[in-house]
C-alpha cells in the first residue's frame, strides 16, 4: 500500500474501495454532465491516497460542481457563493491534520470568488482545488461567466460577450500557486493521475478542469476533446520532456529568439527534437509555466498536465512552527498570569 | 529618595474628590499616550476612573488644522466613577486649532493649560483665529488661564541631548504629562520605568522623555504661575481586591483567551482590519502560545467563512469587526445558522452608515444584529456595558455559541473599545464552565437530532470514524440533515431555528433593576451607555424623582421578566445612541409606548443630557396625574 506522500494521517489501516467513497445521496447533475466523470475518478483515486475517510474533507461553494461534496462519503461542507477556499483554509488551518480538498467553478472560483481563490494560493494553504471550468453559468441557467470566449452569445449577453475572459491557470500561476496542472474530465487516466499528483503534492494545490456542461454549453472544448481533432489541439507534458504533439507526433513547441512560442514541424528545415521547448515543472521561475498556460487553439495546442510544481513553506505548517516556537520560548499561555499582567494594584 | 516628597517648600495641596482633565493637541501630539500614561498613573494610585479617546479618522490630518486635533478625556474620583465626565475641568490644549475646538467644553472658571510657544501666526491662522486669543484678555476672565511655553521649556530642557529639532519636538507630550503629575500629585517612579520600557529600543528618546517629564513636574513645582496642586484620594467605595486598568477591546481580547481555557479548545480567530476593532486581532495574534490561532483574511467574508471552517473543525470560531464588516458577513452568518455551528461575531460599533464615523462611537448596529440577514435567520445578540465588562460578555458569547450550537453576536462599541476602567480581576475558578461534548458514537448518528432542553445539534469533529456527514447552506432535513425541499420541513426547520434561540432566555440572569421596582418612569438602555444612564437615574432618585433603570446586556432573547418590568412603570424612556433602534424591537415585541432620547453625534451621552431627559418624562407622567408637574423641560422625542 502507498504510504500518504503529503498529509492526512497515516496509511489507513483497510484498504478502502471506491464504494467507501460514495456517499448514500441521489447524484442530481443533468444526465450527461460532466461533473459525473471527475466524481468517478475522484471516488476511484481516494483510497489510493492512504488517507483515512474520516480525514478526509470536501468543501465546495455554490454552482452545479458545488454539489460534489454531497457525493462524497467523508465529511464535507457546502458552503455559499465563492467562499470554499475560506471556508477551507480556515478549517486546514485549525486542523492541519485533515486532508482537505475544495470544488469549485469557473463563477464561483473566478468571479464571486476569485479574491479567496487567489489568497488562497499565494498562501500556500496546502489546500487541493479542483476548478471546474465549463465556460458558463450552470446552476442559474446559461449565463456567460468570466471563462466564457469574447463574442459569446447567452441569455445574458443576446449579442455576444464584451468580457475579456480570465485564464484560469494564469490567474493561479499569477496568484503565486506552487502547483498547478489542467486536465479534462473525460480523460479519465490523465485526470486521475494528476489527482494523485495534487494530492500528494505539500502545498496548495490548483486544478482546472475541462468539464462539459451538456445543457448550456455543450462542446465548449470539443476541439481539444474530440477524437479527431484532439491530439493536433492538445500537448501533454510531461516533465523533462520536449512539448511533441500532433496525430503523427511530428509536431512540437519552440521558442523564437524573442521568447514567443512557436508551432513547428519536426524534420522540416531540418527541426529535430533538441529544438523544442522541454518542459520543466520545477522551474524556479514561473514565466514558462505561464507561457504554457496561455497556448491555445487553433494557433496552439492547449498544454495538459503539471505547469508548475515547485514546493515552498505552507502557510498551515509555519502557523504550526511559529506556535512550537513560541511554546518553546514562553511555555503554555498561563491565564491567570495574563490576566494579572501590567500593572495592577490592590483595593483593601 | 522618595521624589514625591519635592525637595523645594511644597506649595498647598487641595483636596478634590473628582477630576475631569481633557487632553488636546494635534495628532501628531502625542495627546493619546498623554492621556493613557496619565490614566494608568491614576489608576496605580487607587482612583476609579473612565476615559473618552476621541481621535481623528485621518492618521495624520495636516498638522495644525482643526480636522487633526486628537484629544483624550479621563476622569478620576475618590469616589465610583461611572462616566469620562461631561465636561472637562482641566483643559490642557497643545496648540490653537485644539484650543479653538475644544474651549466651549471647559467648565466656567476651569483650569486652562495652553502651550504658548504654539501660538504663532500661522498656527492661529490655520485654526481661523483673527487675533491671539490668549492676548485680548477673554480667556482670563472666564478660566483659570495658564500660559506655558511647553515647547521652549522642552528644547531649553534637551538643549544638550544632541536630538534634532524635530525630535526635540515629539518629546513635549511628556513635558505636559511631568506638569500634571505635579498638580495632582502622582508618584513618578513607576511612569518613568514606563517611559524608559516603552522606549526601550531608542535609548536616546527614552532619556530625552524622562528628562523632560521631570522638568515639567519640576517646573510645576518651582514656577510661579501655579500656587496650588490638588490631591484626589484612592477610591475606597469599590469592591475590595486586585485591579487593573483595561481597555474594552483588551478586555474582550482577553475574554477570548479566558474561553479557550474554560472550553478546553482551540481557538481561531478569522478577521480583516477595521476600525476600532482591529485591536482586538493584534492582541490576540499575541497569544499562539494559548492555543490561538489568527488569520488575517483576505476581506470581512473571508474572516467569518475561514471562522466557520475553524468551527466545522472543532475549534472555538470567532469574528471580529466592526459595522461595515458585519454589513459584509451577513450572508455566511445565515451559512453558520443554517449548519448550526458555534461562532462568535464581535462588532465594535462605529458611526454609520456605509464608512460613517469609522473613529467615532455609535449604537448603530442593533438592529443589523437582529435582522440584517435574508431569510428567518435569529442570532443570538449579547452587548457589552463598561470596557471590563467587555471580558464577561465575551465569554458568555462563547459559552452560548457552543451550548446552543449557533452563531452569536457581540456588540460593543468604540466608546468601550477605546475607553479604560479599573478592572477587578475576576477569580478564574469563579467564571462560567464552556462545556464541550464532541459526538464520536456512529450508533444512530442523525446529524441534526437535537438536545431535548437546548435543541441544540450534536458537535462532530472531522476525524471521527463513521461520522462523516456533509453540511451546508441548503434546507437541512429536520433529522438527517440530508437537504430537504420539502415545504413542511422548512416550515419546521425555521421554527425550531427560532425556538432554539427563543429558548435561552431561560439561560440567562432575569434583568436587574437600579431602583425600585415600580415608579413613573423606567430608564431602559443596552451596552456602552451603562454609566452615562445609571449616573443620571442615580442623580434623579437623589432628589426624590421615582425612576428606575435597567440595563440590558442580552438583547436577544430579552431576559424573561424583561415584559413585566416594562409594565411596572408608567413610563419607559430608551436613551440610544443611534436614531431609535431598541426602542423599534421593544414596542414590536412588548406593545409598550416607549420614548426615546437618541443623540447620533458620534459622542456618549452627557450625563446632564439623560438627567434633562428624565427630569421632563417625570414631568410629562406629573401632569398626566393631574398633578402639578414639579419639574420643567422639554421633552425630546
Ligand atoms: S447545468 Fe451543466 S454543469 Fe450543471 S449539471 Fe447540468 S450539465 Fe452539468
Amino acid at each position: 500500500m502507498s504510504t500518504n506522500g503529503t498529509n492526512g494521517t497515516a496509511a489507513a489501516p483497510i484498504k478502502l474501495t471506491r464504494k467507501d467513497f460514495t456517499s448514500d445521496q441521489d447524484v442530481r447533475w443533468c444526465p450527461g454532465c460532466g461533473d459525473y466523470a471527475i466524481l468517478a475518478q475522484v471516488q476511484k483515486v481516494m483510497p489510493e491516497l492512504g488517507v483515512a475517510r474520516e480525514n478526509i474533507v470536501f468543501v465546495s461553494g455554490i454552482g452545479c460542481s458545488s454539489r460534489f461534496p454531497y457525493y462524497m462519503n467523508t465529511y464535507g461542507f457546502h458552503g455559499i457563493h465563492g467562499r470554499a477556499p475560506a471556508i477551507a483554509s480556515g478549517l486546514k488551518i485549525s486542523r492541519p491534520e485533515l486532508q482537505v480538498w475544495v470544488v469549485t467553478g469557473d463563477g464561483d472560483g473566478l468571479s464571486i470568488g476569485g479574491n479567496h481563490l487567489i489568497h488562497a494560493l499565494r498562501r500556500n494553504v496546502d489546500l487541493k482545488i479542483l476548478l471546474f471550468n465549463n465556460r458558463i453559468y450552470g446552476l442559474t441557467k446559461g449565463q456567460y461567466s468570466p471563462t466564457s470566449e469574447l463574442g459569446k452569445k447567452t441569455k445574458s449577453t443576446p449579442y455576444g460577450s464584451i468580457d475579456h475572459p480570465f485564464n484560469p491557470i494564469s490567474v493561479a500561476l499569477g496568484a503565486a500557486a506552487s502547483f498547478v496542472a489542467r486536465t479534462i474530465d473525460t480523460e479519465t487516466k490523465h485526470l486521475q493521475e494528476i489527482l494523485l499528483r495534487a494530492a500528494r503534492f505539500k502545498g496548495s494545490a490548483f486544478i482546472e478542469i475541462y468539464q462539459n456542461c451538456n445543457v448550456f454549453n455543450d462542446g465548449a472544448f470539443e476541439v481539444v476533446t474530440d477524437k479527431a481533432t484532439k491530439s493536433d489541439n492538445q500537448v501533454v507534458l510531461e516533465h523533462g520532456k520536449p512539448l511533441i504533439f500532433g496525430k503523427e507526433r511530428n509536431k512540437g513547441v519552440r521558442l523564437t529568439g524573442m521568447f514567443q512560442p512557436e508551432v513547428v514541424t519536426l524534420g522540416e528545415n531540418g527541426i529535430t527534437e533538441k529544438d523544442l521547448l522541454v518542459h520543466d515543472e520545477t522551474a524556479p521561475n514561473a514565466g514558462l509555466a505561464f507561457l504554457l498556460s496561455q497556448l491555445e487553439p487553433p494557433a496552439f495546442p492547449v498544454a495538459l498536465g503539471v505547469l508548475r510544481a515547485v514546493e515552498r513553506p505552507t502557510y498551515d505548517q509555519l502557523a504550526v512552527d511559529q506556535e512550537k516556537k513560541l511554546l518553546g520560548s514562553k511555555g503554555d499561555g498561563d491565564l491567570r498570569k495574563l490576566l494579572h499582567s501590567g500593572e495592577t494594584w490592590e483595593v483593601s | 529618595m522618595d521624589i514625591q516628597a519635592p525637595t523645594a517648600p511644597a506649595k498647598p495641596h487641595e483636596a478634590v474628590d473628582t477630576v475631569v482633565i481633557r487632553f488636546c493637541g494635534d495628532s501628531g501630539d502625542g495627546m493619546q499616550l498623554t492621556g493613557t500614561e496619565f490614566t494608568k498613573a491614576a489608576a496605580l494610585h487607587g482612583n476609579d476612573l473612565s476615559t473618552l479617546p476621541d481621535f481623528p479618522a485621518e492618521i495624520r490630518a495636516p498638522a495644525g488644522t482643526l480636522a487633526g486635533v486628537s484629544g483624550f478625556q479621563l476622569s478620576f474620583s475618590s469616589q465610583v466613577v461611572y462616566t469620562p465626565g461631561d465636561a472637562p475641568d482641566v483643559l490642557v490644549a497643545m496648540n490653537p486649532a485644539a484650543l479653538r475646538t475644544n474651549l466651549a467644553d471647559l467648565l466656567p472658571n476651569g483650569v486652562l493649560i495652553v502651550n504658548l510657544g504654539a501660538f504663532t501666526a500661522n498656527n492661529l491662522e490655520k485654526a481661523g483665529y483673527k487675533s491671539n486669543p490668549l492676548e485680548d484678555g477673554s480667556l482670563d476672565q472666564k478660566y483659570r488661564l495658564y500660559k506655558v511655553d511647553i515647547s521652549k521649556l522642552t528644547q531649553t530642557a534637551l538643549a544638550d541631548s544632541g536630538l534634532s529639532t524635530k525630535e526635540i519636538g515629539r518629546c513635549k507630550n511628556f513635558f505636559t504629562l511631568g506638569l500634571m503629575f505635579w498638580m495632582y500629585n502622582r508618584n513618578i517612579v513607576p511612569e518613568v520605568e514606563n517611559i524608559k520600557q516603552k522606549f526601550s529600543k531608542l535609548p536616546a528618546i527614552a532619556d530625552a522623555n524622562v528628562k523632560v517629564f521631570k522638568a515639567g513636574y519640576h517646573y510645576g513645582e518651582t514656577a510661579e504661575i501655579f500656587t496650588t496642586s490638588y490631591e484626589v484620594r484612592p477610591a475606597t467605595d469599590i469592591p475590595k481586591g486586585k485591579y487593573r486598568n483595561i481597555t474594552g477591546n483588551e478586555a474582550t481580547a482577553l475574554g477570548c483567551v479566558a474561553a479557550v481555557k474554560l472550553s478546553g479548545l482551540r481557538l481561531f480567530l478569522g478577521s480583516y482590519p477595521i476600525t476600532p476593532a482591529s485591536d482586538i486581532l493584534h492582541q490576540l495574534s499575541l497569544y499562539k502560545n494559548f492555543g490561538i490561532v489568527t488569520f488575517q483574511a483576505e476581506d470581512e467574508i473571508a474572516g467569518i467563512t475561514a471562522a466557520i471552517g475553524a468551527a466545522f473543525g472543532g475549534s472555538l470560531a470567532l469574528t471580529t469587526t466592526s459595522g461595515p464588516g458585519m454589513a459584509l458577513k451577513s450572508e455566511a452568518m445565515g451559512l453558520a445558522l443554517m449548519t448550526e455551528l458555534p461562532l462568535v461575531i464581535i462588532d465594535v460599533q462605529r458611526g454609520g452608515p456605509s464608512t460613517g464615523l469609522p473613529t467615532k462611537t455609535e449604537q448603530s448596529d442593533l438592529l443589523q444584529a437582529y435582522y440584517g440577514r435574508n431569510g428567518e435567520c435569529p442570532i443570538p445578540v449579547i452587548a457589552a456595558c463598561t470596557p471590563a465588562d467587555c471580558f464577561n460578555m465575551a465569554v458568555e458569547a462563547f459559552r452560548l455559541a457552543v451550548k446552543y450550537m449557533t452563531p452569536v453576536i457581540l456588540l460593543t462599541d468604540g466608546y468601550l473599545a477605546n475607553g479604560a476602567e479599573p478592572w477587578l480581576l475576576p477569580n478564574i475558578a469563579d467564571l462560567p464552565k464552556i462545556e464541550v461534548a464532541f459526538r464520536t458514537d456512529p450508533v444512530g448518528f442523525q446529524v441534526y437530532a437535537r438536545d431535548a432542553e437546548t435543541l441544540a445539534r450534536q458537535w462532530v469533529r472531522p476525524g471521527t470514524p463513521g461520522l462523516e456527514h456533509r453540511i451546508g447552506g441548503l434546507e437541512k432535513d429536520f433529522t438527517s440533515g440530508n437537504v430537504s425541499y420539502d415545504p413542511d420541513n422548512h416550515e419546521a426547520m425555521i421554527k425550531i431555528r427560532a425556538a432554539k434561540v427563543a429558548g435561552i432566555a431561560k439561560d440567562i440572569p432575569l434583568q436587574a433593576i437600579n431602583g425600585e421596582p415600580t415608579g413613573d418612569l423606567l430608564v431602559l438602555g443596552w451596552g456602552g451607555t451603562y454609566g452615562a444612564l445609571t449616573k443620571a437615574t442615580d442623580e434623579c432618585r437623589a432628589r426624590g424623582l421615582k425612576v428606575s433603570s435597567a440595563h440590558l446586556r442580552h438583547l436577544n432573547p430579552f431576559p424573561a421578566n424583561l415584559g413585566e418590568i416594562l409594565r411596572s412603570f408608567k413610563r419607559v424612556l430608551i436613551p440610544e445612541l443611534n436614531d431609535g433602534q431598541l426602542i423599534k424591537i421593544v414596542r414590536a415585541q412588548f406593545l409598550v409606548d416607549a420614548q426615546g432620547l437618541n443623540k447620533i453625534q458620534g459622542k456618549p451621552f452627557k450625563v446632564a443630557e439623560v438627567v434633562a431627559s428624565i427630569e421632563a418624562h417625570v414631568g410629562v407622567v406629573k401632569a398626566a396625574e393631574g398633578g402639578r408637574s414639579h419639574v420643567q423641560g422639554e421633552v425630546r422625542a
